[in-house]
């Protein structure tokens, strides 16, 4: 026993991020008291104490309704629309005797639109239930009494259950950790779904519980713990666990949190302490921010704008309505008598016109709402949810390698991906892979490895080689990469037979290789895992950079194949080029942090000499570099220019030896610091450390590639021709990130740089003499003066049209962000063609964001993939996730998710096009329907006095919008193109027709309602002329209200779906189906209705057989109606195309005549850019030929 | 499974592929200057002759219009129309003549027009009971009909304020002393007069209240029978309108002149409408009525304006 205590000691000497002992000091007094009142009673839920306090049990809900409260809630939620609550309104009156028509047929279109939102709304919460139905029946292992272990569902799990957990398996609830398969009680955690971070984090149980490594040690295991209230805060955790009659304390390192991962452990023992709601990660579930789309939010002040013209017509109506009645009765004499105003009810009454009037008002309101198009809700949503279906499909931008599509999480915002201005961008794992490859690497004084970066390829070509360089610069590329049949093992792109191979014994400083490699294996904090059957070793890495060293380590002959909780060992060539097993007894890790830029270990060699290893940042390390450690300084500084230059990150490795006396001086210091539980904590063990890193013997530098997605400056350049900014935002220090703007051309040669940079010497002097207030003050007055310099440069570029590059680092962006002086440093920004924002936190990331969005107004897309990136995410109009490597959260609150940075080309330029194409057109064709169709009811009230009669049959009304009139405009809003996905890309300017938002402006809208009424207007009075007052047909028969509804709701339809064919230029079968369909529909309805009983059909019966159909003034009436009110609006589009074409009617001109191959043409078209695109390797090379043209021009 | 339902399922797959790539065969028309000046010269050429075979028709129908609301008022009465008209014990007789200016060939349809009537209010078309009409008194519930339902307690049958205010003018036409034969029979739509008007429905009751409205029916005659009732409330769409009132089956010849007899009876004073006479033959397109030609003749005339116009822009004005 004592010895395994002493283990116990030792491992947490080595993990320094194990937070020491917890103690009761401090908030440990705080349980019992309020806010830590939470008692469980370990292995004994259904006692009596238990019962008493009635936790809640494991079954977690993430559904919105339940069976019961689905009617009334989502109902409620259905008419907290405007739009439905006033419709519901008119429901409830239709039933009154004020209704212009009768109740039924009024309350059907609203049953069918708010039945299908409903239907749409039960459909996702039954998904959510399957998924919850999913989690809650997984099954986890519980203490069943007696030592016995079965498998239970985790919704039957009570606070004070103990479970065993095994590996790979998740976490069921919040649980305590008590002991492991480890001897020393730890585990391995992945909490990825928690905070998107990858790599394992160490938990160990309590020294009490430790012991308990049998299912049959539980069998009598009693214990209390007490801890605080379920709350949200993750790193947080106060208790003690009652154990007889000792009280242990327990902190956050024994707390397993729901859905996160066992990892690397066999199994744990846990007492489940919070359950379902209360658990931590369920806690910290906040609702999503609810986006909308612009095109949305005006279409709401359309239908805003359309209730007041209907209150203003209601208002006209039932003046002349007042006016009318009143007179009626002229001095108790009646004038219109066969109404019999002198008997009559309040609706009608002369003597009290003024309230019949008022009463006329609410007719008016009901009889006029055909103006608000009911269905349009319901119908966009539906388009909406096909539109991110085909997104989700699109093969395009399916990842094969990974097998991930596409997924728009919510289809909201598909239209603002057609309207997007300023891309904000993260660049690791988002421009970059984030698999980081060992390609080159210093040892010595010499450097070693061929391989070629995106970045030196650029490179080449910023050196002014022209183009065919570069195309054989990328052959040579393809051929070398053909000739190494390598088996591709990721992380390690390092080509060099010089010390491949085991060849490295045969160069000169062969030892310093050994070391630099041995280092390599063994100053890390990666974990291997032997795949069983192959006896393959891949390792589990907190960062994708430390799995490269270990990686490269291998394959260079330094295989790192087991890691104990004290001991590394490995397989290493000696000098002779044997294999060998060596282990190394490890002392203590001295973790990186990001402010000490550096890692170290402590090992014991098996000769038994004391190692320390260091890797770090050049900044740091090579002041620490001993006198005579020196010696290939020069040459590895020179390299790692060189290496940076090329975009690769580096780190300087170097040892150095420690004979005992220091260390056991330095243990002491160490461990008394790390058991100090104070702020200061981090502070002392650095000091520590700090001690005893120094005096380092160089060995040389590593260079990791974090290399480009594929395609990613193709995308780049594509979005910039479309006129889209993109911004960079990325944690990175400065030098890569200019490197990586570099490789994808978001800068380039002769574009100049305007650096905002707040490490200078005088700021970093001030900083260190700790007076922080001045070194603050200082820092903005030195930022605030290069944003003025900024701008005086950016006024000037602007006359010779110059692109500009902006560059902030982290600390200068604090400031740039204050209130005061935010506005002036976004004009720089604006005026700029590219910025790129350098070691910024995820706060200062969402706040860039914040500050475009809010200020500039136009839509911002944030692209990002870690946890890092959620703040941008959710705070930019649009986040898209990329569902790569780090992690599910940034995947998980974005709104639409790709798996790569090149598929944002596609899901730009095709789909958001097309769907703000699609969106826009729909909502302007609806009103327009809507005004014509409503205007013909308010006309024909002209010549009723207003009496509220409608000219329509009621079941002709109600069906309008739901039946004649909705199918093709759903299907312009589902597959409407008016330029293929090949031409979309081919002339991305297209694009710009989003950004200005010119298919959606206001004069648009106002020109499709002006279409509208004139079209009401042709339809009416074109009827109501043709069908005065003579006979309509041959026998004599005179036209009444019936035959003129009829006839005149026939030409609405013709006239209504013709306009749609009109202004569409894409037609499938759907289309045609769709819209001849709808009008073929009309008449098949009319012809239906009027064989049913004449009770149901009242005055349709038999209008179309008997009436109508016989009628050749009928169908001469109905061609000339659709001619007419098609006329003006074909002819002011036939001259707007031929004379005026938009963008997209150009193209579509091109497609026709056939040119679209032709490259010269295009590149005509592509001239008439509204302005000229500034970043994109098409840029770049647009300068170089303007340069030399103007150099000859010169030489002229 | 055979080869053909294999080249069936081949073919569905590679729609079902077309359609989720969204690159389904489409039309894509373009409205290029041709297509445009094609479509605009269609339209003039199709339009112009329909226009005129259009109006021909309508100049083919001969038509004759009697206003006799005011003539048919004595001229001592013509200060106070309302009270000569509310007078039941004044003669309401009075005679027209009208002279046929061109050959009119039977069927002569014979309509009454009045103008200012708001057969369309909503109030006026509500009143009504279909089921009544089509039932009799065994069906109840007439509440539509308000305020016409009840006579003392008694149904009314037919009841509302259309049957109420039933128009009660009759005509008789005198050709060189001998009575024209005037057709009441199938002035109503057959439709009507089968399915909505009971056959075994008699009028129950009409016109026996304080206020008498307009016409009387034949209390022994089925509503089904009773056309002039049916044509009456079939409502008109507008305030001034036409009802066929019967048809003369023999021609008129060019300078004929014909006498009206008829009972002035029906008041349009109070209100301010006119009543007309019309007397109106009938061509494929019905009755006189110019605009649907003039209509067809101006869009295509535009069309082929737009065409010239369109064409000259374009030539002018090359891409």
């Amino acid at each position: 026993m004592v010895g395994a205590r002493r283990r116990k000691q030792h491992f947490s000497r080595i993990h320094a991020f194990s937070c020491g002992k917890a103690s009761f000091r401090g908030d440990h007094s705080l349980i019992g008291g309020p806010g830590f009142s939470r008692v469980v009673y370990c292995n004994d839920p259904e006692c009596f104490e238990a019962s008493l306090h009635n936790y809640n049990d494991n079954y977690v809900r993430s559904t919105k309704y339940t069976l019961a409260t689905f009617f009334p809630k989502s109902l409620f939620e259905q008419f907290r629309r405007a739009a439905n609550f006033y419709f519901l309104i008119c429901a409830v009156l239709a039933f009154t005797p004020l209704s212009p028509y009768s109740a039924v047929s009024n309350i059907l279109p609203l049953v069918v639109v708010i039945g299908a939102t409903m239907g749409k709304e039960a459909v996702e919460d039954w998904r959510r239930k399957k998924q919850d139905i999913e989690v809650n029946n997984r099954e986890v292992k519980m203490h069943q009494g007696d030592g016995v272990f079965e498998h239970t569902k985790w919704m039957d799990l009570k606070v004070g259950d103990i479970v065993k957990v095994e590996k790979d398996e998740f976490f069921p609830a919040d649980l305590i950790l008590l002991s492991s398969s480890y001897e020393e009680a730890i585990c391995y955690v992945e909490t990825m779904n928690l905070d998107g971070e990858t790599n394992l984090k160490l938990k160990q149980a309590s020294d009490v519980t430790s012991s308990l490594h049998e299912d049959s040690s539980f069998q009598n295991f009693k214990a209390v713990i007490r801890c605080e209230d379920p709350n949200a805060n993750l790193y947080s955790f106060v208790g003690s666990l009652e154990l007889g009659d000792e009280q242990h304390p327990l902190s956050p390192q024994q707390l397993l949190l729901r859905d996160s991962k066992l990892r690397n452990t066999d199994y744990i023992f846990g007492v489940v302490i919070f359950t379902g709601r209360d658990t931590k990660v369920i806690q910290n579930s906040t609702e999503p921010p609810s986006k909308r789309s612009k095109v949305e939010k005006r279409m709401d002040k359309i239908v805003y704008f359309l209730f007041a013209v209907l209150v203003v017509l209601s208002i006209i109506g039932s003046i002349f309505f007042g006016i009318e009645t009143r007179e009626d009765l002229e001095n108790g004499v009646m004038t219109r008598w066969y109404l019999r105003p002198d008997e009559t009810t309040i609706y009608y009454d002369p003597k009290r016109a003024a309230v019949a009037a008022i009463l006329q008002f609410l007719t008016a309101l009901m009889l006029y709402s055909y103006l608000i198009p009911i269905s349009l809700y319901v119908s966009i949503e539906i388009v909406k949810v096909l539109q991110s279906i085909f997104i989700n499909q699109d093969l395009h931008m399916y990842y094969e390698e990974a097998d991930k599509p596409a997924r728009a999480r919510t289809s909201n915002l598909n239209e603002e991906l057609g309207q997007v201005d300023t891309i904000l961008s993260d660049k690791t794992g988002t421009l970059t892979c984030n698999s980081m490859e060992f390609i080159k690497c210093s040892i010595a004084g010499t450097s070693y490895g061929h391989g070629i970066t995106e970045v030196e390829r650029a490179l080449a070509w910023r050196k002014g080689s022209p183009l065919a360089q570069e195309v054989a610069v990328v052959e040579g590329q393809v051929k070398e990469e053909n000739k190494e049949e390598k088996p591709a093992v990721k992380g390690f792109n390092f080509v060099d037979e010089r010390i491949m191979n085991g060849n490295w014994p045969n160069e000169p400083h062969d030892d310093v290789i050994q070391k630099f490699l041995r280092l390599l294996a063994i100053c890390h904090t990666a974990i291997p895992e032997v795949d069983e059957e192959t006896g393959r070793i891949s390792y589990e890495a907190e960062s994708p950079d430390e799995a490269a060293f270990v990686v490269a380590a291998k394959e260079l002959g330094f295989e790192f194949y087991e890691r104990t909780q004290t001991s590394i060992s490995l397989y290493e060539f000696n000098l002779s080029g044997k294999k060998v097993k060596r282990s190394y007894d490890l002392l203590n890790i001295l973790e990186f942090s990001s402010s000490r830029k550096r890692m170290s270990v402590i090992v014991r060699n098996e000769e038994g000499k004391l190692l320390l290893l260091c890797k770090g940042a050049d900044s740091v390390m090579f002041e620490r570099l001993a006198k005579n450690g020196q010696e290939f300084a020069e040459q590895t500084k020179e390299h790692i220019e060189e290496y940076a230059d090329a975009g690769l990150r580096t780190l300087v490795l170097a040892y150095r030896e420690i004979d005992e006396e220091e260390y056991v001086k330095f243990n002491e210091e160490f461990t008394e610091a790390k058991n100090v539980v104070s702020a200061d904590r981090e502070e002392m063990i650095e000091e520590v450390a700090e001690k005893i890193e120094r005096d380092l013997i160089l060995l040389g530098a590593t260079a990791v590639e974090d290399k480009l997605q594929n395609g990613v400056p193709e995308c780049i350049d594509k979005l910039a021709q479309a006129g889209i900014k993109i911004w960079v935002l990325t944690g990175d220090k400065m030098e890569t990130a200019i490197n990586i703007g570099f490789a994808c051309s978001l800068l380039r040669q002769g574009m100049k740089q305007v650096v905002i940079n707040s490490e200078t010497p005088e700021n970093k002097a001030l900083e260190k003499s700790g007076d922080k207030t001045a070194a603050a003050a200082a820092c903005k007055a030195s930022v605030i003066q290069q944003i003025a310099e900024g701008k005086q440069l950016l006024a000037s570029s602007n006359e010779n049209s110059e692109a500009l590059a902006l560059i902030v680092d982290g600390k200068s962006l604090t400031h740039a962000l204050e209130d005061d002086v935010k506005d002036s440093f976004l004009e720089l920004a604006i005026g700029c063609a590219s910025v790129i924002c350098c070691r910024s936190s995820p706060k200062q990331k969402a706040l860039v964001t914040r500050l475009v969005k809010t200020k500039t107004g136009s839509t911002t897309l944030a692209i990002g993939d870690g946890a890092n990136d959620v703040g941008m995410l959710q705070e930019a109009d649009i986040g898209v996730g990329i569902s790569g490597v780090e992690g599910m959260q940034a995947v998980m609150s974005s709104d639409i998710a790709i798996a790569q940075f090149r598929y944002l080309e596609r899901l730009l330029l095709v789909h958001g096009h097309w769907c703000y194409r699609r969106i826009s057109s729909m909502i302007c064709y609806f009103f327009y329907k809507n005004i014509a169709f409503g205007f013909t009811i308010f006309f024909f009230e002209i010549y009723a006095s207003f009496s509220g009669q409608a000219v329509y049959n009621d079941w002709f009304l109600s069906l309008y919008n739901v039946f004649f009139t909705s199918l093709p405009v759903i299907a312009l809003g589902v597959f409407d193109q008016d330029v293929s996905s090949r031409l979309c890309l081919k002339f991305p300017l297209l694009y710009q027709e989003g950004i200005q938002n010119v298919l959606f402006s206001w004069l648009r809208i106002l020109a499709w309602a002006f279409n509208g009424v004139l079209s009401a207007t042709i339809i009416f009075f074109f009827c109501i002329r043709a069908m005065q007052h003579q006979a309509f047909r041959k026998g004599g028969e005179v036209a009444g209200l019936e035959v003129l509804g009829a006839t005149m709701y026939t030409c609405v339809v013709w006239v209504v779906n013709c306009q749609m064919a009109l202004s569409i230029t894409y037609f499938t079968y759907i289309q045609h189906l769709f819209i001849w369909g709808g009008i073929i529909l009309w008449y098949i309805f009319l012809m239906a209705y009027g064989a049913m009983d004449p009770n149901i059909s009242t005055t349709a019966y038999k209008v179309f057989i008997e009436a109508c159909a016989p009628a050749g003034s009928f169908w001469l009436l109905t061609l000339l109606v659709l001619v007419t009110s098609l006329l003006p609006y074909f002819a002011y589009s036939a001259i707007q195309i031929r004379f005026f074409p938009m963008y997209h009617q150009m193209i579509q001109w091109i497609r026709s005549d056939g040119q679209s191959d032709d490259p010269e043409y295009c590149h005509i078209v592509r001239q008439r850019s509204l302005r000229h695109t500034t970043v994109g390797y098409t840029a770049r090379f647009e300068a170089k030929s303007r340069s030399s043209e103007e150099r000859g021009e010169g030489h002229r | 499974m055979t080869d053909p339902n294999r080249e069936r399922y081949r073919i569905r797959e590679t729609a079902f592929y077309l359609f989720t790539q969204q690159s389904l065969p489409a039309c894509k028309p373009v409205l290029t200057p041709g297509w445009v000046i094609t479509i605009f010269l269609f339209m003039g050429l199709i339009f112009i002759p329909v226009g005129l075979v259009t109006l021909r028709a309508s100049h083919s129908v001969v038509e004759i219009v009697d206003r006799y609301d005011i003539e048919c008022v004595p001229e001592s009465s013509r200060i106070d129309k309302i009270s000569y008209i509310q007078d039941d014990s004044i003669p309401k007789n009075c005679s027209r003549f009208m002279k046929v200016r061109k050959y009119m060939k039977a069927p002569i349809n014979i309509y009454y027009q009045l103008d200012n009537y708001y057969q369309n209010h909503r109030r006026y078309v509500k009143s009504r009971s279909d089921k009544q009409l089509l039932h009799g008194r065994k069906y109840h519930d007439t509440s539509s009909c308000q305020p016409v339902e009840l006579n003392n307690g008694q149904p009314i049958v037919p009841c509302g304020l259309i049957a109420w205010s039933l128009f009660n003018d009759s005509f008789t036409f005198i050709r060189e002393r001998a009575e024209l034969k005037v057709n009441r029979k199938n002035i109503a739509w057959k439709s009507d007069r089968d399915h909505k008007f009971g056959k075994n429905v008699h009028p129950f009751s009409f016109q026996n209240g304080t206020l008498i409205g307009g016409g009387k029916l034949y209390p022994k005659i089925p509503l089904s029978d009773q056309e002039d009732l049916i044509v009456w409330m079939r409502t008109s769409a507008l305030p001034s309108f036409r009802k066929l009132y019967g048809r003369i089956e023999e021609d008129l010849d060019v300078d004929d002149v014909i006498v009206v007899n008829l009972m002035n009876n029906y008041n349009t004073y109070s209100f301010g409408g006119k009543k007309k006479l019309v007397l109106s033959t009938s061509s494929w397109l019905g009755g006189k009525n110019n605009f649907l030609g003039h209509a067809c003749i101006i869009v295509g005339c535009s069309s082929l304006v737009l065409a010239i116009v369109f064409t000259l822009l374009h030539l002018k004005y090359r891409r």
